[in-house]
């Protein structure tokens, strides 16, 4: 007995296999020929629909002719009246991707079902009729859709309310659609749950384009009359958007509302509002606690989903308001034994985040017991979170530096050891304190790593910081090892490594030529050639070659000199090729020490490919304009469109500025924001002092809502002191009167203007940024011969962080050796900027600047070119 | 043994489905023709978008009856409904005179098909209850069935909103013109 018990057993356990597994898609669909038998065998077809169903949703591929035949042979089963079989039969014609004319077949049939006597099947023919019927045919269905969707049945009218709130998403049933609100309202009015949410979604859909009747619907159910929880959900969801949409006004009686939701009987409608007032903007700490308290009582719930649910949203909310959660801290460290690892995550990642200075020490401990036991995505969450904490108490960066070395030696993917690798250089970048231990750990785990494109990331950081450190040296044997041991990638990157610690340290580069010189035996070209070229540029012992050669690498923009030398190749020219026309590629975003310590947990990283910077993409559009074809090379684009009015506004332009050798294109992107009215013929015209408008180029058409572009030429002055300039705008345009519903225009329309504001002009339009690694070398170079400097005092501006942001925006050049960034409580500064002029001379500006109340500042210029000196220094 | 009974069985009561196509013009009557031998009454329909499938029992005979649509963008999906068809009535609207000529090449190209070779053709002069119907004599030439030599066919003169008239010949024939053709 006990055995046969148990032999049962196994083989349930057995029958709990996919039965559907390794389906054959040829041979399911050969089976479906017996849908053509008489007498017809019910289970064996529903049991070949299932299987066509399942292939359907494993997302395998059937070709049309595939798709018509099983389509066809499918609606042969009408025949039968099996409820079963038919509820099958709808299905599968929903799924299948029967083309739309095939599909029509079907129509007289599902209609039938539809409205027939037979409950079971009547929602999913509605569901399919809807997905293959197409607004002619949806006249003649109009009738039967409309009752359906009152109709006493509550799976009927649901089926009805949502396929008709697909149906609403394109444009010509929407407007169908909006003809039976009488219908909504009256299933907004059921007492069934599933019912009265689905009816409400649909209302809204149909609502949510005018501000008003959305208003208004929030207005009648926020009082009261919704008792399904679903609906009370999404009556959350809505109010929540009307909120954001209008975050100007006050909405006191939705955020009551909102308030109420928290005392609610039903979990879900709790939640729900507890996120929503979490999520809101502009709330503060007090605003948000009865909805923390909630979620606070939710993090102790015997429900799993609860306690996610309420430990996703304070890990959310701890980022903006860290001190509000701190309340919960208690409960979160419960969690982080909880058996769920996700639940357990969040916990310890919403502790790092509301943690305090001497709460780290201990909770860095927690997390070593705890990263052994969670899979590597988790870590990784873990390893933004400690990032976050770094920039956010710098001092504690040892007691988390030594976390993230042991977390770099432990077990892992190489997802998880890059997440370590990028939170490492992330905290050197930010808190210079922290290098020599960062890049020593760093130094470590290269000594014994498998992911050669991590080795490679370091190794390049080496090269970059080591040699700036107190003791470059003991970083050689390290690259050196990669030299010897590791794959030619590496050995590559090794090899240039060791080059610049040769170009910046003259002490140690005799010990890096003789180990450059081993390196000439390599096996492979690519570490033989890098050898002999930095042992040829070192051995010259010329300090310019070896600035421009070992330590600035090749700055032009990739896709730009790509498509300059195709230029080149196709029209051959007398003279060589000119490097200088490259356009510079737009310095790389690096991570500034003010952006939040949010986004570096939140953000996912994005890949490391060549994608097209914004220059490179613009240049492109603006080369396919034939009016702009002749006008060369693009030098420069203003780095983020300048907004000449609010968005807000009847017509919203924003400007962006393109610098060509002879002439400047201003481009602008209008919004027209009414949507009874239709713009035609849109040019922006500007007027400035020393500028010749040379042309403009209209946008022929614009329509509500959809951005339009049209330039305006202008020629450069001669002199570049009078580059500088302030323009009037002033926006031109034909208008049309147009009905806001269908979008038709009248045919004739009156001219009209809107004035702009002024767009102003600097000499940062003519100034590309380059990137210096040895400011100091190159600053040298130039000699003294080559200076031009001044002395200014600015009384507008108060700090010493707002004259450097104010210089590095005037000029429009780059930042070297991290001056940009000014340490609290310092009282005088040094910025360094390097750029490269229109004509690919390259410029140096060296400003000292003290703050005593005043900011007094003396600029330096250096170039080869003494009028640019004169120029950048007299330019303030 | 059981299988012996089996065909007893179905020999006696005569349950194997019959597969009839009703086809035909649109507006010639088909689906109001297929509810008249369903139940007996005339129901109101809508142009039919696709095909209605029933099941009509006559006389110990059960007929699975399909009466696919008749408009133009239908009629190419005739053909998909065509194997193990047993019979095929053909519905033409008596009164039409303009489109007979359409009636009569529809109906050639669908009788050319090699999967209806054996199918038993049923025609059908319907709307005799109209004045200035055709006779199915005049049907039956514009139709040109006199070509036809080696099919089984008939024509009966009907109306279905009239009492049904001539249905329950033509439903006596078929049985019997099947019958003799097993």
């Amino acid at each position: 007995m006990m055995l046969g018990l148990r032999k049962d057993k196994k083989d349930e356990d057995a029958g709990g296999v996919n039965p559907f597994l390794a389906l054959e898609k040829t041979a399911v669909l050969q089976e479906t020929r017996i849908f053509n038998e008489t007498p017809l065998n019910t289970r064996k077809c529903i049991h070949v629909l299932a299987k066509i169903i399942y292939m359907i949703n494993q997302g395998e591929q059937m070709g049309p002719t595939e798709a018509r035949e099983a389509f066809f042979a499918t609606t042969r089963l009408f025949q039968s009246k099996d409820v079963t079989l038919r509820r099958m039969v709808h299905l599968v014609i929903k799924e299948l991707p029967t083309a739309p004319d095939d599909a029509i077949i079907a129509t007289s049939s599902l209609t039938k079902d539809m409205t027939g006597k037979e409950d079971g099947y009547r929602a999913t023919a509605i569901r399919s009729l809807c997905k293959i019927t197409d607004l002619t045919m949806l006249t003649a269905i109009e009738r039967y859709l409309k009752q359906a969707l009152v109709d006493r049945n509550p799976a009927v009218s649901s089926a009805a309310l949502v396929s008709t709130l697909h149906l609403g998403k394109d444009n010509g049933p929407a407007e169908m659609v909006k003809r039976w609100t009488n219908e909504i309202n009256e299933a907004l009015n059921s007492d069934n749950v599933m019912v009265q949410y689905h009816a409400l979604g649909l209302m809204y859909s149909v609502k949510k384009h005018d501000r008003l009747a959305v208003s208004k619907l929030l207005a009648k159910y926020t009082k009261g009359g919704v008792r399904s929880p679903y609906a009370t959900c999404l009556l959350i969801r809505i109010a929540c958007k009307v909120i954001e949409e209008n975050e100007q006004e006050n909405h006191p009686s939705l955020i009551d509302f909102l308030e109420s939701c928290l005392r609610h009987k039903s979990e879900i409608v709790i939640y729900e509002a507890a996120r929503a007032l979490c999520n809101l903007p502009n709330l503060s700490g007090k605003d948000i606690a009865p909805a923390i308290s909630v979620l606070q009582l939710f993090l102790s719930s015997p429900k799993p989903t609860l306690r996610f649910a309420a430990v996703k949203t304070l890990n959310k909310v701890a980022s903006n308001h860290p001190s509000s959660v701190t309340m919960c801290n208690l409960d979160l460290e419960h969690l982080i034994s909880d058996t769920n690892r996700s639940i357990a995550t969040l916990a310890i990642t919403t502790l790092l985040k509301t943690g305090n200075e001497s709460s780290i020490d201990r909770l860095m401990k927690q997390i070593q017991s705890f990263m052994s036991e969670i899979p590597d995505e988790f870590k990784i969450v873990v390893v933004r979170a400690i990032q976050g904490l770094c920039l956010k108490f710098p001092n504690k960066h040892d007691v988390m530096m030594n976390l993230l070395s042991t977390m770099l030696r432990d077990e892992g993917g190489y997802q998880y050891k890059e997440a370590i690798v990028n939170t490492i250089i992330a905290v050197i970048e930010a808190n210079p304190s922290s290098q020599d231990t960062g890049l020593y750990h760093l130094c470590e785990f290269i000594e014994d790593c498998e992911h050669g494109v991590l080795a490679t990331k370091i190794l390049h950081l080496l090269g970059r910081e080591g040699p700036k450190t107190p003791t470059p040296a003991k970083f050689i044997r390290y690259i050196y090892n990669r030299v010897i041991l590791e794959n030619s990638t590496v050995r590559a990157a090794a090899v240039t490594s060791l080059a610049k610690f040769g170009a910046v340290c003259p002490n140690l580069r005799p010990s890096v030529l003789v180990l450059l010189r081993r390196c000439l035996h390599d096996t492979h070209d690519e570490v033989r050639d890098r050898a002999t070229f930095y042992l040829n540029v070192l051995e010259s012992g010329d300090t310019a070659l070896v600035n421009q050669y070992i330590l600035d690498t090749l700055q032009s923009s990739i896709v730009g000199l790509q498509s300059l030398l195709v230029h080149y190749i196709d029209n051959p020219a007398a003279e060589p090729f000119n490097l200088n026309q490259v356009p510079i590629t737009t310095a790389p975003a690096e991570v500034t020490p003010s952006s939040k310590t949010d986004e570096l947990i939140t953000e996912s990283r994005k890949p490391a490919v060549p994608t097209k910077t914004r220059q490179e993409e613009s240049a492109e559009r603006l080369a396919q304009i034939p009016e702009f074809a002749r006008l060369g090379p693009l030098f420069k684009s203003s780095p983020k469109p300048i907004e000449l009015s609010e968005s807000e506004t009847e017509y919203y332009v924003r400007c962006d500025v393109h610098t060509f050798p002879q002439h400047l294109v201003l481009q602008f992107e209008v919004t027209n924001t009414l949507d009874d009215q239709q713009l035609e013929n849109v040019s922006v015209e500007v007027a400035g002092e020393n500028y010749t408008v040379l042309g403009y180029l209209p946008c022929p058409k614009l329509v509500y809502n959809t951005p339009g572009t049209c330039y305006t030429l202008l020629q450069l002055p001669k002199d570049p002191s009078l580059v500088p300039a302030t323009f009037a705008c002033n926006l031109k345009f034909l208008v049309k009167d147009c009905d806001p519903n269908s979008g038709e225009a009248d045919a004739v329309g009156y001219e009209d203007e809107y004035v702009l504001e002024d767009l102003d002009i600097g000499l940062n339009i003519l100034i590309q940024r380059v990137f210096k690694t040895n400011f100091a070398a190159s600053w040298d170079e130039q000699g003294d011969e080559n200076q031009a400097e001044e002395t200014y005092s600015l009384y507008t501006v108060k700090s010493l962080n707002g004259a450097v942001d104010q210089l590095v925006n005037f000029f429009g050049m780059q930042p070297c050796e991290r001056s940009d960034r000014v340490p609290d409580d310092k009282t005088a500064h040094t910025l360094l900027l390097a750029g490269q002029y229109k004509d690919g001379v390259e410029c140096l500006i060296k400003t000292r600047i003290v703050f005593d109340g005043v900011v007094n500042m003396k600029i330096c210029a250096r170039s080869a070119d003494p009028a640019l000196n004169e120029l950048l220094v007299s330019s303030i | 043994m059981g299988q012996w009974f089996a065909r007893l069985f179905s020999g006696l009561i005569g349950t194997k489905e019959l597969r009839i196509l009703i086809l035909g013009l649109d507006g010639a009557g088909k689906t109001t023709i297929l509810y008249r031998l369903q139940v007996g009454e005339v129901v109101t329909t809508i142009p039919t978008i696709g095909f209605n499938v029933e099941t009509v029992d006559y006389k110990n005979m059960r007929f699975q009856v399909w009466d696919l649509g008749g408009q133009t963008s239908i009629r190419p999906y005739w053909r998909c409904y065509y194997s193990n068809t047993d019979a095929i009535i053909y519905v033409v609207d008596s009164v039409d005179r303009e489109r007979i000529g359409i009636s009569k090449s529809e109906l050639v190209a669908m009788l050319e098909e090699e999967e209806l070779k054996d199918a038993i053709l049923c025609v059908f002069a319907n709307k005799q209850d109209i004045e200035g119907a055709m006779t199915p004599t005049e049907v039956s030439q514009e139709l040109g069935l006199s070509a036809l030599k080696t099919r089984t066919w008939a024509i009966f003169k009907t109306s279905a909103v009239k009492g049904g008239l001539g249905l329950e010949e033509a439903m006596e024939w078929l049985c019997n013109a099947i019958k003799s053709k097993q």
